[in-house]
């Protein structure tokens, strides 16, 4: 499809405010509507967009399958990791508010509860990010049997 | 049964109309394809069930508006941080998450009395049948990703994704 | 160290393996991913035998997930019934590890290893998940991550019909699913909780409103489709005879067994025995149903040419005399129902991996390729004759406890029609015992059996660990029927 001059321009100014919003909806998840889920599915909507466009080839170059293998891996770490960590500092397992001071108390985090968060949807991000594109690769890649 | 009892509860037809709609196509078509359409279809269905039900008439979106938030983290630090973070993640896709959710239930109980003080009387939706969805659908994305896939390899191996034809292909063997 | 650990067993046993699976697909290496699982899996069996030991003390372990309480947190509940079937999922998930290497090399491409052991830890998440949750919703989520790893690790069998049966299985298994989250939701709508035993308190039983009613009956029709009783079976058959060897030893010896896990705590934890089976006639449906469903599954058993076909639908018939036990509502009749789940995770485990053994040497699980393989492959022949006693339920093994269970319980509510008609269809189960054992033994060799070597030791040794159980849990039953008549007492609302 790159051989369409409006589609291609299109896409390239498009695909930085895709990519914000993705942000905006994932760190913003803190004080209003958004969270992980959301904001993985929008960052990967501008992967795809991109591959369409582009082609596989173009889009695998920014993001090569094996790292998006691992980043589906990492995400999910990320989350329980969280969940390990306030077990650590003697918690129960996602117990927020043992975060409370515990963890860089010179940045002024405002609560435990919100650093918890602000990690698990981290990890949510990464891994929907990951899965979503990496759907597409696995059904983009397929070759034409007929 | 009158007309507005019967109108009234027009939510619960339309679901019951997906749902057999969804059902129907998935047990009787015999394309693969379309059975898994038949089955988001069906999946719908539910979501729109549990959503329809968390509504609370003239309810707000469940999220502390900051005014009051505001007041409330003056006056007590830990717990109205507690709630609001946990109002604020209402609608995240996982399954911690509905337990935040019951939170923000048990916090809105809680301090209902000093909302009530802080503000007029402010009636938020349940979103906690939000929040179950939202991991239902995604379960359902896993579901027809998982589905496609299948039917993917199946066409792969088959060369067709009509059901029929497949199995008398494998009666041939 | 080990106090702090042992407060945190419930949410160990679900991280534990819930962490390694994406481990695993970071390290991206099939030998060390293997190893992982195999540490991890173990890992996981000790922490629910600990959990065993403390719920045999204290009854029930809570667990509060991110310190929020019950019932607006999700509290994790372990009693002994949990900690019974947790104890023996986790238990045969590590010995099938065990078993795993060799005959998955042969059946999997080697670079997808990694995945597969990933996605076998997450099937185990999934079922330990059902049986440690005391949350509804999370029983859903956990079935679903199960279901979908299922899904995916039947698909990985050899031939193009592995992704057909996988895709059926999926289909009537999320259809399944989808009633079950119906269910929940209308529970949830009438009582405004997900914590099961909040919902017990809440729930309008006599007269209630209808929609207690049709939550129940969607909630059980979900979980029948899901534990494959009789006319919803359809998709077992397939699923288990098209998939790769390892998953079907894993998949047949505890995913439906933790389905009916659910389907007891529906009746018994949620909706009480009184209303389902008093007030609703679900015990004389369950029993007929059962009934019927052990008779034609064992004779369509007798039929079958493809031995893992042939195990698939005794497996549909074992369910029945599972909820056979069940229905009645007894001491013994539930205490028969929980002890033949172990007994028959153990005994059709140890089944398949026999045959998985006979699939690797002989390449094929078609009978008529396993003539005379008793005289080459004798040592997994005999495994095969012990496993089978076991299943018709021949005295000094595990089967017989549990017929033994089954019969006691009918005589005692003066249901003897069903006590003759059980051992009928375990007449059944001698034919197609019978016709395998005649195969393995008193046929001419065939060409691939004639030239075929035993199997080997990894194969062998965790074939007969499960075989050998059978036999020890035949005379010694203090840890199984005993465990299991502890944990019908408290289902029943008594103290044991």
């Amino acid at each position: 499809m790159s051989a369409f001059p409006i589609i291609r321009i299109i896409t390239k100014l498009l695909i930085p405010y895709i990519l914000l919003f993705a942000f905006y909806v994932q760190f913003h998840g803190d004080y209003g509507p958004g969270g992980g889920f959301q904001a993985g599915v929008i960052f990967a909507s501008a992967l795809i967009l991109y591959g369409l466009v582009f082609g596989l080839e173009a889009i695998q170059r920014v993001a090569p399958p094996i790292v998006i293998e691992k980043c589906m891996a990492l995400g999910v770490l990320v989350y329980a990791g969280t969940g390990i960590l306030t077990m650590a500092l003697g918690g129960r397992f996602l117990d927020y508010n043992v975060l409370e001071h515990h963890v860089l108390p010179q940045w002024h985090i405002p609560s435990g509860q919100h650093l918890g968060i602000f990690l698990v949807e981290m990890g949510v991000g990464i891994t929907v990010t990951a899965v979503m594109t990496m759907i597409f690769y696995a059904f983009a890649g397929r070759k034409q049997t007929q | 049964m009158t007309f507005e009892s019967i109108a009234g509860l027009y939510n619960y037809w339309v679901v019951i109309f997906l749902m057999m709609t969804g059902f129907y196509i998935v047990l009787a078509r015999k394309n693969l394809i379309k059975s898994v359409i038949g089955l988001n279809i069906f999946q719908t269905s539910v979501f729109l069930l549990y959503i329809t039900m968390g509504k609370v008439e003239h309810g707000t979106a469940p999220i502390v508006p900051p005014a009051i938030a505001e007041q409330q983290s003056h006056a007590s630090h830990g717990v109205g941080e507690n709630a609001h973070a946990a109002i604020e993640h209402a609608d995240e896709a996982h399954e911690v998450v509905h337990e935040v959710a019951h939170e923000v239930a048990l916090t809105v109980a809680d301090h209902g009395g000093e909302l009530a003080h802080a503000s007029t009387e402010i009636i938020y939706s349940n979103p906690l049948p939000s929040v179950l969805m939202l991991t239902a659908i995604v379960v359902g994305i896993a579901t027809t990703a998982l589905a496609l896939a299948l039917v993917v390899r199946i066409r792969e191996d088959y060369g067709t994704v009509d059901e029929e034809l497949i199995l008398e292909l494998d009666r041939g063997e | 160290m080990i106090d702090a650990i042992f407060a945190h067993l419930p949410i160990l046993l679900i991280v534990l393996p819930l962490m390694a699976a994406p481990c695993c697909v970071l390290v991206g290496n099939g030998r060390a991913a293997y190893l992982l699982a195999l540490v991890v899996s173990f890992a996981a069996f000790a922490c629910s035998v600990a959990m065993l030991g403390e719920t045999l003390q204290h009854h029930v372990v809570r667990y509060e997930l991110g310190n929020w309480s019950p019932p607006y947190g999700i509290e994790y509940r372990v009693d002994i019934f949990s900690g019974f079937v947790m104890a023996f999922v986790s238990g045969i998930g590590a010995i099938v590890l065990v078993y795993a290497p060799l005959s998955v090399r042969d059946e999997i491409p080697a670079s997808k290893h990694y995945l597969f052991y990933a996605t076998y830890l997450l099937c185990m998440t999934g079922l330990l998940g059902m049986c440690v949750t005391g949350d509804l919703f999370n029983v859903f989520v956990f079935l679903e991550i199960s279901s979908l790893s299922s899904y995916a690790l039947i698909s990985l069998g050899r031939t193009r019909r592995a992704p057909l049966a996988a895709f059926q299985y999926l289909i009537l298994g999320s259809i399944g699913a989808t009633f079950i989250l119906i269910g929940i939701g209308l529970l949830y709508q009438m009582t405004g909780t997900l914590n099961m035993a909040d919902i017990a308190a809440r729930v309008p039983h006599e007269h209630g409103p209808r929609t207690v009613l049709v939550a129940f009956a969607f909630l059980t029709v979900g979980l029948c489709v899901k534990m494959a009783v009789f006319p919803l079976h359809t998709w077992l058959p397939n699923a288990y005879t098209y998939a790769p060897s390892v998953v079907t030893c894993f998949i047949a010896a505890t995913a439906t067994k933790v389905s009916v896990y659910a389907f007891v705590r529906l009746i018994f934890g949620i909706i009480t025995p009184g209303f389902a089976f008093d007030v609703l006639p679900l015990d004389t449906e369950l029993m007929l149903f059962s009934l019927v469903g052990i008779f034609i599954a064992s004779i369509a058993a007798i039929y079958q040419n493809n031995v893992k076909r042939l195990l698939a639908y005794s497996s549909v018939a074992q369910i029945g005399y599972m909820l056979l036990g069940i229905s009645m509502a007894t001491p013994t009749g539930l205490s028969a129902g929980i002890v033949h789940m172990f007994n028959h995770a153990l005994i059709k485990g140890g089944l398949f991996m026999v045959a998985g053994c006979f699939a690797l040497r002989l390449g094929s699980v078609q009978l008529s390729d396993w003539k005379g393989a008793g005289r080459t492959m004798p040592l997994t022949a005999i495994a095969w004759a012990i496993g089978g006693l076991a299943l018709i339920g021949v005295p000094m093994t595990a089967g017989f406890i549990s017929k033994w269970l089954l019969l006691t319980s009918a005589f005692e509510t003066g249901r003897w029609p069903i006590a003759v008609l059980m051992l009928v269809s375990s007449l059944l189960a001698v034919v197609y015992v019978w016709k395998v054992v005649e195969t393995l033994f008193f046929s001419e060799p065939s060409e691939a059996a004639a030239g075929a070597t035993e199997a080997p030791l990894r194969m062998l040794i965790p074939t007969y660990l499960l075989i050998g159980a059978t036999l020890l849990f035949g005379v010694w039953t203090p840890y199984s029927a005993g465990i299991a008549r502890q944990a019908a007492i408290v289902l029943l609302g008594g103290t044991p």
